[in-house]
């Protein structure tokens, strides 16, 4: 009997397909994120809209509220570490969070090095905006990616981007010979290994979730339709004016992604979305997936 | 042959892919129409409060039952098992409510106690590598229901009839067996039909 192997936690992201991830900052908030059929949570004790207003250092949740939404949902639950924050890492592990995200949404903690994920028992998930990032990240252990996207903004361009980017390097990567392999790897900076073994699959070797600006059942379904495996809701659902019947739009039209009638009928009457940024107004300085490399 | 996987939401291509490595057709099914179109289906992994809810809000509670009902073979892992189950431990309602099981959610604990193993399923002949993730088990079976695997002496994999269930995640190993077994299902199910 083995715990922990690399089948064990990709398998986990696997079950999480087609579905959607909602950020929680309560047991309450998880109840209704959990009965509108959410796949997992992810506690946070601020969501991204918030991070953004608040300004200062965002960390990784009190125990607290990790420890009472594990309490209240049956269904997985993940929580955010800072990036290279090895023992908020450790922490959240220890309280029996499921699935762990180092985030570039939280102040990174080490500018240069992040987690050496292979030694957890707990699997994590990573945000990467090309596919340099996407294979470093699997190389140091993560077993699911995400788009970084632009959080807490209320707009899918950026999402878009890292998506389609990481799509077209993964295609140009398949048609290379071998041969040019061993520069491509060279210049993205990743193992020879896993971009071997991308070329093999035509895919990442892991899930690939879309994040980072989804505001609508629109957006979801667009990157359910840009080929993401399934979607992370940040501050999206509850900042709505009904969160409950926002979440559960949001679940279909990630269900049934091509069936625009549907996503029609579940986007009638769902109150004012978020009010979005323009991302051209935010400094460098500003953007969440400038963080890590 | 063709054989549908339930793709309302879960590990759906992995099924595809190791149904098609017995032969036979795999079909992603979104809609119950689509269930006239094959002769078994398998409902797969995932999160079982997420595809109970959404096959409850499209009509696939009663098509499925009839689908069942007809003769045709259904496979559920893990969450597809606690779908099919008559009852889920800790009075949560049911959902197919099909097979004469009680099942147990989470009944390993959580995802760091998720793990994998050889086990001996009754009916193949080799071991199997069994991927538990944060897996159901079989608490209690009805005096139809056979008990195909057990793991430290809790029930794992049984079938009742033309229904098949196991706590494990078939589907991500390259071993095809269970899937042959079910593909057998299908196939004697349809010979008996003529």
């Amino acid at each position: 009997m083995e715990t922990g192997t690399s089948r064990v936690k990709r398998g986990m992201a696997e079950m999480q397909k087609g579905g959607v991830i909602m950020d929680v900052m309560n047991a309450e908030q998880a109840k209704i994120a959990e009965a509108a059929g959410a796949v997992a949570v992810m506690a946070l004790e601020r969501v991204p809209s918030d991070i953004r207003a608040a300004g200062g250092v965002a960390r990784m949740a009190d125990p607290t509220i990790v420890e009472e939404v594990i309490k209240v949902v049956s269904i997985p639950v993940m929580a955010k570490a800072r990036i290279g924050h090895y023992v908020e890492a450790k922490v959240l592990e220890s309280l029996g969070v499921d699935y762990l995200d180092e985030s570039e949404v939280l102040t990174p903690a080490d500018e240069v090095f992040h987690i050496n994920k292979r030694e957890f028992t707990v699997p994590f998930v990573c945000g990467a905006k090309d596919l340099g990032e996407a294979l470093r990240r699997i190389n140091e252990g993560a077993s699911m990616i995400r788009t970084k996207g632009e959080p807490g903004t209320g707009n899918i361009v950026e999402a878009v981007r890292h998506m389609r980017h990481i799509n077209s390097q993964i295609r140009k990567v398949t048609g290379l010979s071998l041969d040019e392999l061993y520069n491509e790897a060279k210049t993205l900076g990743v193992p020879y290994e896993l971009l071997l073994e991308v070329h093999q699959l035509g895919k990442l070797p892991v899930v690939n979730f879309a994040a980072g600006g989804v505001a609508t059942p629109a957006d979801a379904a667009l990157m359910m339709h840009l080929g993401a495996d399934g979607v992370f809701v940040g501050s999206g659902i509850f900042k709505s004016d009904n969160p409950e019947k926002f979440a559960r739009a949001i679940v279909e039209a990630t269900t049934h992604f091509t069936d625009y009638k549907l996503i029609a009928e579940v986007s009638k009457n769902l109150g004012a979305p978020m009010k979005g940024i323009d991302i051209a107004t935010l400094t460098p300085a500003e953007r969440m997936s400038e963080r890590g490399r | 042959m063709r054989i549908g996987v339930l793709a309302l939401q879960g590990a759906v291509t992995e099924h595809i892919v190791s149904i098609e490595k017995t032969g036979a057709q795999g079909m992603p099914i979104k809609r119950i129409e689509e269930l006239n179109e094959v002769e078994g289906l398998i409902i797969p992994g995932g999160e079982s409060t997420t595809i109970g809810k959404l096959m409850r809000k499209y009509g696939f509670i009663e098509a499925i039952r009839e689908f069942a009902g007809q003769g045709k073979p259904v496979f559920g892992t893990c969450a597809g098992m606690i779908v099919l189950a008559k009852q889920i431990a800790g009075g949560e309602p049911g959902h197919l409510e099909l097979m004469d099981i009680t099942v147990a959610r989470n009944a390993f604990g959580r995802q760091r106690e998720s793990f994998e193993c050889d086990l001996e399923v009754k009916g193949i002949a080799e071991p199997v590598r069994a991927v538990f993730i944060r897996a159901p088990l079989i608490q209690g079976v009805g005096p139809d229901v056979e008990v195909l695997t057990l793991y430290n002496d809790e029930i794992v994999t049984a079938r009742q009839g033309n229904l098949l269930v196991c706590s494990f995640h078939p589907e991500l190993t390259d071993d095809y067996r269970l899937h042959q077994y079910f593909a057998d299902m299908v196939e004697d199910s349809m010979a008996a039909d003529l």
